[in-house]
């Protein structure tokens, strides 16, 4: 589902991912952990071509990412990303939020899209605040929509880029249970988070991350409960 | 001067109406193209394109340089010798969209720095283009943050439209400055009859401005 090839990212001087190689397959839930400026959210978002990488290769359901934009349109159609700030648009309300991109880009009709939106905030649970603006909602709540957002667009393949991290403690739980109903229903996930529990219960595998590169991977059991490198040994200590 | 002065006014007050049509329709068509321009222009001076980008900020520094008394004698008086003969109007109304066009386009580009950049990678995550995610995610939230600055823009423009009377365009200072031409005084009435035109709708605009400034502070 994704590959990447030996992936390198520089900031000007700074070297960000030097040499990432992995494949996801379809169905997988990956989790990426690792110390913050290890390049764990760099790597999601060069997945999406929000960061363009200065060497190597990403190949998403197929299609090797490259500079041409209408290629990008139409691999970024096919992933859904949810960011930790949520970024929901301010201007629209929750309905608005979710059809503006399945009109737009996939051409749907207002009402199929509404009908769309309407199943979607079923999932998320919050059928009632369709007509909200995100304002209105509490954080948890924003967030759920963010996902509902992504998942209109009928991705193949969703990003998490610390979803839970600016949220407040007791909201965390309602969007890692969204998450998880849609790790069983088989999406394929890459998820930058250090929530244990969900990588333990729905996670088919954990990268460690750490100076741009993955130290280490293995079964959430193993990577937590047994870890081999040294790095990954001192970060879990400082973390569980 | 005598109070008996002001007894002019019924005489005149008719053609300083007309006058007044005149500055608010020209003034509303130079909003509007000012409008155009500086979106277009303050998009330009965001591009990655060095080439578009070195262009638009000659042609902001350049307008906003030189007085506006010399952009309009250059597009009446000066074009006509390169063959380009515009009715004073017109020549008016080029010159003014081209003269707010480069001040909207700082207000527009400000407006859009303002927008986090979440914004437009959310837009682009969800497949959308970058113009798509400019016109329904940016650029409305981005309007919405620059109504007053651009409110004081187009106040600024009315004001300065009187500046038009020195190409004959039959505006309000023009056809003030005939009367008092024609009559041989009556200046006091006619020009404070004048500024006072401008005042009734430069004051309700202003208001509506700082209402708006009201509406942003407290975020809604």
């Amino acid at each position: 589902m994704i590959e990447l090839n030996n992936v390198h990212k520089h900031f000007g001087q700074l070297h960000v991912l030097k040499g990432v190689t992995d494949k996801v397959k379809p169905g997988e839930v990956v989790v990426i952990i690792g110390p913050s400026g290890s390049g764990k959210s760099t790597l999601l978002r060069c997945i999406n071509y929000l960061e363009e990488p200065t060497a190597g290769e990403i190949i998403v359901g197929g299609i090797k990412l490259n500079h041409s934009a209408t290629n990008i349109n139409r691999v970024r159609k096919d992933v859904g990303m949810v960011f930790q700030s949520f970024n929901l648009f301010p201007h629209m309300n929750v309905t608005e939020n979710i059809t503006l991109a399945p009109k737009q880009v996939r051409g749907l009709s207002e009402a199929d899209a509404k009908g769309i939106a309407g199943e979607l905030l079923a999932k998320v649970g919050l059928s009632d605040k369709a007509a909200a603006y995100p304002r209105q909602l509490s954080g948890g709540q924003q967030q759920r929509v963010a996902i509902a957002r992504a998942l209109a667009m009928q991705p193949k393949v969703m990003l998490f880029d610390e979803p839970t991290s600016a949220l407040d403690p007791e909201m965390i739980g309602e969007v890692l249970d969204v998450m998880k109903d849609l790790a069983r229903e088989g999406m394929t996930m890459v998820v930058v988070s250090h929530e244990m529990g969900f990588a333990r219960e729905v996670g088919s595998r954990v990268l460690f991350m750490d100076e741009g590169k993955i130290v280490e991977e293995g079964c959430p059991e193993d990577l937590f409960l047994r870890p081999q490198n040294p790095r990954t040994q001192a970060f879990l200590s400082k973390i569980l | 001067m005598r109070l008996s002065d002001w007894l002019v006014l019924p005489e005149v007050l008719p053609l300083m109406l007309s006058g007044l049509k005149v500055t608010v329709t020209i003034t509303f068509f130079s909003v509007l193209t000012g409008l155009v321009i500086g979106t277009v222009v303050g998009l330009a001076r965001l591009s990655r394109n060095r080439l578009l980008y070195i262009i638009t900020t000659i042609y902001v520094e350049v307008i906003r340089g030189t007085p506006l008394m010399v952009q309009l004698f250059l597009v009446y008086y000066a074009l006509p010798e390169i063959g380009i003969h515009l009715p004073p109007m017109v020549a008016g109304w080029v010159t003014y969209s081209i003269n707010s066009g480069a001040y909207v386009s700082e207000v527009v580009r400000g407006g859009i720095q303002s927008i986090d950049r979440g914004q437009m990678e959310a837009a682009r995550s969800l497949g959308m283009s970058w113009w798509q995610g400019m016109r329904y995610v940016v650029l409305p939230q981005a309007f919405r943050n620059i109504m007053p600055p651009l409110g004081n823009e187009f106040i600024m423009l009315l004001k300065d439209s009187s500046l038009m009377a020195v190409i004959a365009v039959p505006e309000v200072m023009r056809y003030a400055g005939l009367m008092v031409g024609r009559k041989g005084g009556y200046a006091l009435p006619i020009y404070v009859t004048s500024g006072l035109l401008y005042l009734a709708l430069t004051l309700p605009l202003s208001l509506v401005v700082r209402q708006a400034e009201r509406g942003l502070a407290k975020g809604d």
